[in-house]
């Protein structure tokens, strides 16, 4: 969503300098002018709508954390079920996103520099968790693990618990994240071609020297900024995680699964201070990515220049 | 161009991050007895009680300490994870149909699991009734104002919720008596009643947030332990509970997983905290927590003089046992089906 909403703003920055440009000669009606009235009313409308839904529930996010004051914050969070709830959700990203920048990495490295019978198949099937909701990613994970399921008795028989347990909710989040790390690289890495790594190819590069000293250079930026997008949402994940949890208090419960289970208990202090953590997590995520994109914009969108 | 990061830097950040894993990990993997207890939605304030007494009595007899893992979601969903897999010591559902359904399905539970403890496995029970906003501005007093008109009824789905069938049946008990049996009349009767829901909650907790937390309806049909429950939670004097002239006795069975604590080692703990529920300590606490005790002579009279006295109708004596009320109510095709059609 996020993405969108940058892309929107970029377009519309574009859109929006030639025709202050035009305004010189007030006769002229400029090609995509509108009246000012016309375009304050939408600007308006547009920073109204953003304010109801965006920024307000995050706004009453914090009020109703702190509703209680600091005191019954705190306490909320240093409860024993919301730190393993913090825990169990660091360790899942923590093994969900090295997992996917590899194989993001991988994926792009494999589209973007050579061809393939099987390549857009290839694109497309990263693309897949995109567009599978992710109530059935988690489904999935029980049909081929649960305990009726194709791998479920012979997983039992070894005695290793995958669904409803760590195991199954650190793969339903690679499931769900895996597109980030890779959607982010494609494009870039299509964009800067296969020249540099010939060059240093030529220059007796071995293969992994190549890819150390220039291929990932090259990434580095728009490498970062999967990661970022990949770790959030790997931490904010739901409904996949949901049907492989298991609801398991203290143990199988993640940091938005935690949430849920407060709010139904009646606790909304509790809920909503653990809810904002994570639009914390989301707000820290926010800001590094605008930093890259200010600091970092051309590497992130096409070759460095040198 | 140099590398991405310095060498020294890469080392120390794999180090660093490698030691954080193996640290979770093996936080995880603390070798100690774990009891996972699955139970249904409402119960996560009577079990939080339990577990503690039952924990205090171990560490007074000098026993091994144990942990004790909850689970708590609508009683047919969490029967339907355990029949997946979900590592359940014991469960502790809102109905036995829900236990049958893990005997059959998956053989986890063995199928006399009912005999095996006291009252038929049924440790506590509870019942059914109405909770109304302050000064019941409907007039709300028994199942017939919950048919009329213009009354909002608030009650989660009997197909995936236990305490939903418990409200139906509650329902339908009344009306075989107020029509002395005729088919037609009560079938009408208690379609009138789910006319009059405008939304069927997944599970019985959802349907008491529906309705105290956004305002949603005029009456919620609710166990009686969660009623009270919502009376305390969101202040007194914003609701009042309305007992009904009839309802039924909601038995809440309980069963060790016969499969899993084999498995794992741990039949011995799981047995003994089934039989800590008909201890006097249990018993007291779910007087306490507005469960109605089966051993109400240990609990404290003053728990005991909350609980109104009424008629209740039992779901063996009534309705012939759970096998045929599931089937002729709730199965496909089922009579909810016939007279449950949502309004578009």
């Amino acid at each position: 969503m996020s993405d969108t909403l940058v892309n929107a703003t970029h377009g519309d920055r574009q859109r929006v300098a030639p025709a202050r440009a035009k305004t010189h000669s007030r006769r002229h009606t400029p090609v995509t002018g509108e009246g000012p009235w016309a375009r304050r009313l939408l600007i308006a409308l547009a920073i109204a709508f953003l304010a109801l839904f965006l920024l307000m529930p995050l706004i009453v996010v914090f009020t109703e954390a702190l509703r209680a004051g600091f005191g019954a914050f705190f306490d909320a969070l240093a409860e024993p079920d919301a730190l393993a709830a913090v825990r169990l959700t660091l360790m899942v990203a923590a093994i969900a996103v090295p997992l996917n920048l590899v194989f993001g990495i991988a994926a792009a490295w494999a589209i973007a520099k050579f061809e393939f019978p099987g390549k857009s198949f290839l694109v497309t099937l990263i693309d897949l968790p995109f567009s599978v909701s992710p109530v059935v990613a988690g489904l999935v994970y029980v049909l081929l693990f649960g305990a009726q399921g194709l791998f479920g008795p012979w997983l039992q028989s070894v005695g290793f618990q995958v669904i409803f347990a760590v195991p199954g909710i650190v793969l339903a989040t690679v499931f769900v994240t895996f597109p980030f790390v890779a959607r982010e690289l494609i494009p870039l890495m299509e964009e800067q071609g296969t020249g540099d790594e010939e060059v240093a190819m030529t220059l007796g590069a071995s293969g992994l020297q190549t890819f150390l000293r220039v291929t990932l250079p090259n990434i580095r930026f728009a490498l970062l900024y999967g990661v970022l997008l990949c770790n959030a949402r790997a931490m904010g994940e739901f409904g996949a995680v949901a049907v492989v949890s298991g609801r398991i208090r203290g143990f199988t419960t993640t940091m938005p699964l935690h949430v849920e289970i407060l709010y139904n208990e009646y606790n909304s202090v509790a809920a909503f201070a653990v809810a904002s953590l994570l639009a914390l997590l989301a707000l820290v995520t926010l800001a590094a990515k605008a930093y890259l994109e200010s600091r970092y914009g051309d590497a992130l969108a096409s070759r460095t220049p040198r | 161009m140099a590398l991405i990061f310095r060498r020294k830097t890469v080392y120390q950040i794999l180090f660093a991050a490698s030691f954080t894993f193996l640290a979770l990990l093996t936080s995880y993997a603390r070798a100690q007895t774990v009891l996972l207890n699955v139970s249904y939605d409402p119960t996560r304030e009577l079990y939080r009680d339990i577990n503690k007494a039952f924990l205090a009595q171990r560490a007074a007899e000098k026993k091994p300490p144990v942990v004790i893992r909850d689970s708590h979601g609508g009683s047919g969903a969490q029967a339907r994870a355990v029949i997946d897999g979900l590592d359940a010591d014991v469960v502790t559902l809102a109905l036995s149909a829900d236990i049958d359904a893990i005997a059959q399905r998956s053989q986890r539970v063995a199928a006399d699991w009912q005999s095996r403890l006291p009252n038929k496995a049924v440790p506590f029970s509870s019942t059914i009734v109405f909770l109304v906003r302050a000064g019941n501005p409907k007039g709300i007093k028994d199942w017939d104002d919950l048919a009329k008109p213009g009354v909002a009824v608030v009650t989660p789905n009997p197909k995936t919720s236990g305490g939903a069938r418990w409200n139906y049946l509650a329902a339908w008990g009344y009306a075989e008596k107020k029509f002395s049996g005729d088919d037609a009349k009560i079938r009408d009767f208690v379609g009138r009643i789910y006319k009059n829901a405008p939304v069927l909650d997944s599970g019985a907790r959802g349907s008491t947030v529906s309705f105290a937390q956004r305002g949603v309806g005029d009456v919620l049909i609710a166990w009686e332990n969660e009623a009270y429950l919502a009376d305390i939670e969101f202040g007194k004097g914003k609701f009042e509970i309305v007992t009904p002239s009839i309802s039924i006795r909601a038995e809440t069975p309980v069963a060790v997983v016969d499969a899993n604590v084999d498995r794992k080692g741990t039949r011995d703990v799981a047995e003994a905290y089934l039989n800590f529920l008909w201890s006097d300590t249990a018993q007291a606490i779910a007087a306490k927590n507005y469960y109605r005790p089966v051993k109400p002579e240990a609990a404290a009279a003053s728990d005991l003089a909350r609980f109104p006295k009424l008629e209740l109708l039992t779901i063996d004596g009534d309705f012939g046992g759970w096998a045929k009320a599931q089937a002729t109510h709730f199965g496909d095709k089922g009579i909810f089906d016939q007279i449950y059609q949502p309004s578009r």
